[in-house]
């Protein structure tokens, strides 16, 4: 089997229903998808596939034999991170970090399928599926909102929105 | 020792490698199965992975729309049918409906403390019939057949369904969240003068209410369908809730 992650062509050794995540992580030592909950339910494993974001742990690898994947570490570098991972540096969206990769992976196919500013309930949308039990969600959602809009600095200018800052993706708990 | 792993690369294939289904796990899009072989309750021999044999698509031919058992969820939100796009979109989160597939819905059984197989509700209110193949060969059956059959040694290959031209009502009762399940789904669709209505979440599967559709009483219902208690809801709430959602449902075919 082979993989291109993060640009580079990769022969896969593990075996067919590995999951994506654990090839990701134990075989090539990219390790930016966590094993969260490894039953779908965190959204801290999301990856590309061929651009559309999916959960890691629910992809058996041979399913995606010969696909793209881009994770977290393919967006940017420390030195040049990409607008939403400034967004989220910036903007205090991340604190234990470990939601952080999903989040910024899904939130760039986001902001990449809308083609320019995104909306609460959008984010929200694209959003929903992924825990994060430190942030409460505000500053996630003010950091994706601002990326989208190429606010990728400090917080000064609020996203032009017009709204209260937003309070928490439905059904979280508050 | 790891699984062994068959890829087929058409339907016949498929088809063939599945033979009666004796000893072969079908691996469709793994958002059940992949999760239950890595906390290692799942130890396949044989999986048939068909994620190469062609069984994904929606097509329209004539009046017949046709849903390969691959296709993704996500491929019905928005797609040929509006009730069925109703339901779909509720499954897990947009992550999840783009690895999930329709055949994985259809023989998805019980989760541990949730009910699955949300699609079943507006497949049955449709008259959608499922095809497919093992012991005894290819057959197509109305939905509800299928559910309230042994589905084990069957392998779906696709959903087909007369193009929607009726009213139709939904009603979803589910926590406001992305990986909720269902509480108790209610999808009800009317052709000329006959009615169906489709039930799910509220049992290890989607069940036709057949006495409901003769009185047109909501409390009938309950005469179709046992609720179960899980960790979503009790039976109990479920049965006062379900009359309550057929109502709205049948009121919204009223009004259509
Ligand atoms: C976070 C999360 C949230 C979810 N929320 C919901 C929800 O709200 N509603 C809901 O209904 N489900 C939900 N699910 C469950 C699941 O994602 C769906 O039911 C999905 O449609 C299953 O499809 P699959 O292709 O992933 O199935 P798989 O895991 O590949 O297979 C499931 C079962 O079906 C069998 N099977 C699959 N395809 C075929 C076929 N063509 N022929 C014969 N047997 C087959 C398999 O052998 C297995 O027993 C959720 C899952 C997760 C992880
Ligand atoms: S680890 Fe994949 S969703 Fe939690
Ligand atoms: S920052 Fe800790 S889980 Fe989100």
């Amino acid at each position: 089997m082979k993989l291109t992650v993060n640009g580079i062509e990769q022969e896969i050794f593990s075996p067919p229903l590995t999951p994506l995540l654990h090839v990701l992580r134990d075989e090539l030592d990219v390790t930016s998808p966590k094993a969260g909950c490894q039953q779908g339910g965190c959204g801290t494993c999301t990856v590309l596939i061929d651009g559309e974001p999916r959960r890691s742990c629910l992809t058996a690898v041979a399913a995606v034999d010969g696909s793209e994947i881009t994770t977290l570490e393919g967006l940017g570098e420390p030195e040049q991170l990409s607008p939403v991972q400034a967004a989220f540096h910036e903007r205090y969206a991340a604190q234990c970090g470990f939601c952080t990769p999903g989040m910024v992976v899904a939130a760039t196919a986001l902001i990449e399928r809308k083609g320019g500013p995104v909306e609460r309930d959008e984010v929200l949308e694209a959003l929903g599926g992924h825990y994060c039990r430190c942030t409460g969600y505000v500053k996630i959602v003010d950091a994706v909102m601002a990326a989208s809009r190429g606010q990728t600095g400090a917080r000064e200018d609020e996203p032009e929105t017009g709204e209260e800052a937003p309070v928490m993706i439905p059904g979280s708990p508050a | 020792m790891p699984a062994e792993a068959l890829v087929p690369t058409s339907a016949e294939e498929a088809a063939r490698l599945y033979g009666d289904g004796e000893g072969v796990v079908v691996f469709a899009g793994g958002t059940i199965l992949l999760p239950e072989i890595s906390a290692g309750r799942l130890k396949p021999e044989r999986a048939l992975m068909l994620h190469k044999s062609g069984l994904d698509g929606i097509s329209t031919d004539g009046g017949t729309i046709r849903i390969g058992a691959m296709t993704p969820v996500s491929a019905l939100v928005g797609g040929p049918s509006e009730l069925i796009s109703r339901f779909a979109e509720n499954v897990g989160d947009g992550e999840v409906r783009r690895s999930a597939t329709v055949g994985g819905n259809l023989c998805a059984t019980a989760g541990v403390g949730a009910q699955r197989g949300d699609l079943g509700a507006p497949l049955i209110a449709l008259g959608a019939r499922v095809r497919s193949t093992g012991k005894g060969g290819e057959r197509t059956e109305p939905v509800e057949d299928f559910l309230a059959g042994d589905r084990s040694g069957r392998l779906v290959l696709e959903v087909e369904l007369d193009a929607p031209s009726g009213k139709w009502g939904a009603e979803t009762l589910r926590r406001r969240h992305a990986h909720s399940y269902a509480i108790a789904n209610v999808a009800v669709a009317s052709n000329g003068g006959g009615l169906r209505i489709g039930v799910s979440g509220v049992g290890p599967t989607a069940v036709r209410a057949r006495a409901a559709e003769q009185s047109r009483n909501p409390d009938d219902v309950l005469r179709d369908v046992e609720p179960v208690d899980d960790a979503v809801a009790s039976a109990e709430y479920r049965r006062k809730m379900l009359p309550v959602l057929l109502r709205r449902a049948l009121d919204q075919l009223e009004t259509a």
